[in-house]
């Protein structure tokens, strides 16, 4: 059962480079494990750390004001690069519930609707205002309401924005994919059934 | 009903649909195939939630990301963490019934050249896996993409995902490739000129002479890499070249049941009139051997020209993405491609370590030696190509070179196991991710064709393949 996701208030912090790949949200020593714990301290380790594993003081969520930012205005692209949803567990939990960008790769967004984090993509001069705002601790809270489906910002201004009704449901429920899918057991058979019967090929 | 071959492959695999007009729908996949490292978590969730895999001999297992590729090696693992990994995998797959090679079988290899060669991927399939570069299977006319952990979990539990149909592209690749230009080329020449994020959101259908002209290895490497432009599946319709590749593979159909199936699979192809939402057209003859200077693949240029300089790029964010990528990389706006010297060289990985690639590689390297100070590597996408290159002497072509002839495996593509490029080390490879650290920490990668990786060994710095003696 992941988290439901509601309405989230917290801080933003912003990261606003192209293309930041999941090789840079979780660098592969950190995939060596057989479970989903234990990733805190790898998620943007490169960024966050230097080498001898002191904090990097210019690194965002290193920064007094956004230490617990809830969430992160991102560049185009973010996420691209390795399927690994080891990235996602990660920014889970640094404590990252949202995402707000103009691009996200596919297999990254996907894998943020699997486990509760709240991809939200909106216009170039949106998410560039909404940097602007998280730039500065003072304005940075957001409160992101996702089934009013709209982004408040602590001027005041409130930003719609779209999700597909499929995952907005299974977010705010909190779902359980395969139990849902299995609902469809019955169909599923019969449709493998017909498949396998026109292609035998694929048996 | 005008249709593109994407929509046919998709809707022949719907099961159900979630909205009237078929976007969001639950969707079967054929097949898959598993790795040691994207997978623990999902055979764990099927136990902790007492759940079977629903068809499991639609599923194969191969150890690739995290073996050592020595040339001794043995089934121990030198890093306990790997150890753990590969030990616990081969646990899942006994006990769920799922076909594994592990790290000493015959078969062995990384699992996109592996499903291929053994005839596992067919024209007209979907096949997901735990691997961004599943896309490669487009080369057969399949929908193959990338998943993630808990779709992984989810294909095992209930043989489908849930699906969001994507938008198409028709990428038109027509005229000859010149000397020296690959398949490689063509898909660095399409990351170029669309960007990182230029696919996201479609499925790219290529079509055009050209890429009819090219070996099914050819069109391999193509779909693999359309993932770094953005591509969630990347078809080509299948055709006699696809068909003769497949016919005497050992888990292709065989008899009857072959021919029952190749007069279905010709039917795999879009309509004359089908409408796509987006067209890009590309000249061949236009196409030079590419080569990437940043740290993003769409950081590339042609390996004649410059390193480009972030000044001339009036959009701010790119420009300073450009400069982040250049104080990375230890690099100078305006020095010429052919100028940067390198420190090692890597041929491998799901994109470019099939047996023409070391063919390729080979022609380069024959009678000529690496440059000092370079370490060369190549590593066999698969223990078969492996044979099969020792078997046409192209180790000993690599060996008297000076390169390491290695076991194979995805190695120092991702850098899982201990084959990684240390702090400030410059690699020419053959791979698909120039990402910062991404073949090691500090590491600075250069893609390119295998030839190029040959060619860049042998001359210390990058080469310009179309100068050098041997490339085809």
């Amino acid at each position: 059962m992941m988290q439901p996701f509601s309405t989230v208030t917290g801080v933003a912090a912003p990261m606003p480079s192209a293309n930041i790949d999941t090789d840079v949200i979780m660098p592969k020593q950190f995939l060596k494990g057989v479970d989903r714990g234990g990733l805190r301290d790898g998620t943007f380790h490169g960024l966050r750390f230097d080498p001898t594993g002191g904090e990097r003081p210019d690194f965002v969520l290193n920064r007094a004001g956004w230490r617990d930012a809830k969430f992160l205005v991102v560049g185009p692209n973010f996420g691209c690069g390795s399927s690994r949803e080891h990235a996602v567990w990660g920014l889970g939990q640094l404590g990252i519930r949202g995402l707000i960008g103009t691009s996200f790769a596919g297999i990254f967004f996907d894998n943020c609707v699997r486990n509760g984090l709240l991809a939200v993509t909106l216009d170039a001069e949106v998410v560039t205002y909404l940097s602007r705002l998280a730039t500065d601790p003072a304005t940075a809270v957001l409160a992101v309401d996702l089934p009013g489906q709209s982004i408040v910002t602590s001027d005041g201004q409130s930003f719609p924005f779209a999700v597909d009704p499929g995952q907005k449901e299974a977010l705010v429920l909190g779902l359980d994919a395969i139990g849902s899918t299995l609902k469809h057991r019955e169909e599923i058979l019969s449709f493998e059934q017909t498949h396998l019967r026109q292609n035998p090929w694929l048996a | 009903m005008r249709q593109t071959l994407y929509d046919k492959l998709v809707d022949s695999h719907t099961v159900h649909s979630f909205d009237p007009d078929g976007r969001q729908l639950l969707l079967y996949v054929d097949r898959t195939v598993l790795n040691e490292y994207t997978s623990p978590q999902a055979f764990t969730g099927l136990r902790d939630a007492g759940r079977a895999v629903w068809r499991p001999r639609a599923a194969l297992g191969t150890v690739d990301h995290v073996n050592p590729t020595a040339v001794h090696r043995t089934a121990e693992m030198p890093d306990p963490c790997g150890a753990r990994q590969v030990a616990y995998f081969a646990d899942n797959c006994r006990d769920f019934g799922v076909e594994l090679f592990d790290v000493l079988h015959r078969l062995q290899g990384i699992e996109h050249v592996v499903m291929p060669e053994i005839g596992l991927v067919l024209p007209g399939m979907v096949v997901a896996a735990g691997d961004s570069h599943t896309t490669t299977y487009g080369a057969f006319g399949a929908l193959g993409f990338g998943i993630g952990t808990s779709d992984i979990e989810h294909y095992l539990a209930t043989q489908t995902l849930v699906y969001r149909r994507l938008r198409t592209m028709r990428v038109s690749v027509d005229g000859n490739l010149a000397p020296g230009v690959s398949a490689k080329d063509i898909v660095m020449a399409l990351i170029r000129t669309i960007g990182a994020a230029g696919a996201t959101g479609y499925a790219i259908e290529f079509t055009g002479a050209t890429i009819t002209a090219l070996s099914v290895e050819g069109r391999m490497t193509i779909c693999n890499m359309a993932v770094e432009c953005g591509a969630r599946g990347a078809i080509m319709a299948p055709d006699q070249t696809v068909f003769d590749y497949l016919r005497d593979r050992p888990r292709a159909p065989k008899g009857e049941l072959w021919d029952r199936a190749v007069a279905s699979w010709r039917t795999l192809h879009s309509d004359p009139d089908a409408v796509f939402d987006r067209d890009i057209i590309l000249s061949a003859r236009e196409i030079e051997p590419m080569v990437t200077w940043g740290t993003s693949p769409d950081q590339a240029a042609p390996i004649g020209s410059v390193v480009p300089d972030p000044i001339q790029e009036p959009d701010l964010a790119r420009r300073r993405d450009m400069e982040r990528a250049l104080t990375y990389m230890d690099l100078k706006p305006g020095t010429r491609l052919t100028d940067i010297t390198i420190e090692r060289a890597f041929i491998g990985s799901c994109t470019n370590a099939r047996i023409e690639d070391l063919r390729a590689a080979a022609a380069v390297a024959r009678g000529r030696h690496v440059a000092p100070g370079v370490r060369a590597m190549v590593v066999p996408g698969s223990s078969s190509v492996r044979r099969v290159a020792e078997a046409e002497g192209l180790d000993r072509i690599f060996l008297t070179a000076g390169f390491e002839w290695l076991q194979s495996g995805c190695s120092m593509c991702l850098a899982m196991n201990d084959d990684v490029l240390r702090p400030g080390e410059r690699c020419a490879s053959s791979t698909n991710r120039n990402f910062e650290g991404r073949q090691g920490a500090g590491g600075r990668t250069h893609l390119m064709s295998p030839a190029m990786v040959a060619a860049a060994a042998i001359h210390g710095r990058l080469a310009d393949p179309r100068r050098d003696p041997g490339v085809q």
